[in-house]
């Protein structure tokens, strides 16, 4: 390997402060080596939306013994709620746990607000002895013999050297792409989130969401919320402020011509969403694109000198019943992690070294869980199951609850009207039901 | 206030602007290839302009760099994206 300036060389070069990259660089750190974090924006986290719910708090607990002390955390979720909605109604599954886990330590999940966690997070690599450069976008790899070498930083001098690069920097992943690692991707395999942030006080946060002290609730929404849209939006509450947006497949959006935020607009004022946001004042506006195809997007994970973490590999698991992106992408990030590690204990960078990858991915249920639930993306994210049934499962219970004189109807003979007078074929239904088995059941 | 105009919303993002746009939109593919014009809906912050002779007018100063009009294009060559400079674009504070 050729010699470099030896302010310019690095042993591990993470391009991207996100939860992948902030836990890469922490773990590389703590293990005595060399590493670089690099982040485009002004501070880590400056570029960075999500919901956000990180799922990942026992995770984080075996880096950071229990990080949430000191870590910018909103509320512990403790109540999740799906909903179904048609136009005027809504059907909801409410589930609260008040212990094991969920309220108490290390708890199930967090609402963070990501400038603020991610910048908690990249201090804590940074503390561990991460080199952390801000403001560093990251044009190109460099390539010696064939193999990454480094990367090339929109600056004078900008080549950087590093053994292993790390790349994680996110869904629209520049540097896969550059790598050879990535393909472009289908408007169908993207959505669009768009989100805003409402301030409400605590105690009001409390009391309209039946809350004990600083608990949280996350909903979710499934239905007639996008209009004809495949998608879906959420709701979650923060100390001193509600997280709620809406999610719209790419493609479909340019399908029904839908501007994202009127689709958001439309979700505030949805009956059983309207009295939720009441008295919100808007803190903040943002948008980001979610990967949600899950393992169909997955690229090529590694090659000579480079392995690919967090959503830039794809690792968003939007699967209907799951949303979870944050704590993927810190496993990924980790196995990577470990990967690079040993790369460099071997003094070996090559894509058969860097394979190990893989294994490191499945030891972290990163894989697994992404095969387990290969079949679920295409299908859930689709139009019967995401805005379809559910709709009907809230207009059936409204036929259901409704007492007008009419006769009652049992339910079967209710839900085979309901199919009659829908658009789906009697054949479909049943694949679906197969299909939702499939994806779900084993 | 808890609806308000997209003019409303983006009152509340702060954005740190440079000197050189990071999106490049060759208007003439627009006018001569394109009738979908998906990237007028898709922008979450609305910055794809219709312009009366069938192009596109585009305005970076306010972008979420979130890659949707890149993706939802279906012309070849219409968008060309990269990041803003370091510290430059979008700044998030509470998302």
């Amino acid at each position: 390997m050729t010699t470099h300036p030896a302010n310019q060389q690095f042993d591990v070069i993470v391009v991207g402060a996100g939860p992948a990259g902030s836990a890469a660089a922490l773990l590389v750190a703590r293990a005595g080596l060399k590493v670089l974090l690099l982040e485009r924006g002004e501070y880590p986290g400056a570029k960075n939306v999500s919901g956000a719910v990180f799922y990942g708090s026992a995770i984080l607990n075996e880096l950071i013994p229990n990080w949430w002390e000191q870590a910018p955390v909103e509320r512990p979720v403790c109540r999740r709620d799906i909903a179904f909605m048609s136009p005027t109604t809504a059907v909801a599954l409410d589930f609260r746990c008040a212990g094991a886990g969920f309220a108490t330590a290390p708890y199930n999940g967090f609402t963070v607000l990501r400038p603020k966690f991610d910048r908690w997070l990249a201090a804590q690599a940074e503390a561990a002895g991460a080199f952390v450069l801000t403001s560093a976008v990251v044009d190109d790899v460099l390539r010696e013999n064939g193999r990454i070498v480094g990367v090339r930083v929109r600056r004078e001098q900008g080549e950087i050297y590093g053994k292993v690069v790390i790349a994680c920097d996110g869904v629209n992943s520049f540097l896969a792409k550059k790598a050879g690692l990535q393909r472009e991707f289908h408007p169908h395999e993207l959505s669009l989130g768009v989100k805003e942030v409402l301030g409400l006080d605590p105690a009001i946060i409390q009391d309209r969401f039946h809350l004990t002290d600083n608990d949280g609730i996350a909903y979710e929404y499934l239905g007639a919320i996008t209009e004809d849209v495949h998608g879906g939006a959420f709701l979650y509450t923060n100390r001193d402020s509600l997280s709620l947006g809406v999610i719209g497949q790419v493609s479909s959006l340019v399908e029904r011509r839908k501007r994202p935020y009127e689709l958001l607009e439309r979700f505030k004022a949805h009956p059983a969403v309207a009295p939720l946001v009441r008295g919100g004042k808007l803190r903040e506006y943002s948008a980001h694109l979610i990967p949600e195809s899950g393992w169909a997007m997955k690229p090529k994970l590694y090659t000579d000198g480079m392995l690919v973490a967090g959503d830039a590999a794809g690792f968003c698991l939007a699967a209907g019943l799951y949303l979870e992106g944050m704590n993927y992408a810190m496993q990924s990030g980790l196995a990577a992690a470990e990967t690079a590690i040993l790369a460099c204990q071997k003094g070996n960078f090559s894509a058969r070294t860097l394979s190990v990858y893989q294994k490191n991915l499945k030891q972290r249920h990163v894989s697994t869980d992404f095969r387990a639930y290969r079949h679920a993306p295409s299908f859930v994210n689709g139009p019967r199951l995401q805005n379809l049934y559910p709709e009907m499962v809230a207009q059936g219970m409204e036929q259901i609850f409704r007492v007008d004189g009419a006769p009652k109807r049992k339910i079967l003979p209710l839900a085979y009207r309901m199919v009659r007078q829908s658009s789906i074929k009697p054949g479909q239904l049943l694949r679906d039901v197969y299909q939702v088995a499939r994806a779900y059941l084993w | 206030m808890v609806m308000t105009t997209h003019e409303e919303k983006m009152r509340t993002v702060r954005f740190r602007v440079g000197a050189t746009p990071h999106i490049v939109v060759n208007s003439e593919i627009c006018r001569n290839e394109c009738s979908v014009h998906a990237c007028v809906y898709v922008c979450p912050a609305n910055l794809f302009v219709p312009l009366d002779d069938g192009g596109i007018l585009f305005n970076y100063e306010q972008c979420f760099e979130c890659g949707t009009c890149y993706i939802a294009c279906n012309q070849e060559g219409a968008i060309r994206w990269s990041y803003p400079d370091g510290g430059y674009g979008v700044t998030f504070r509470e998302s």
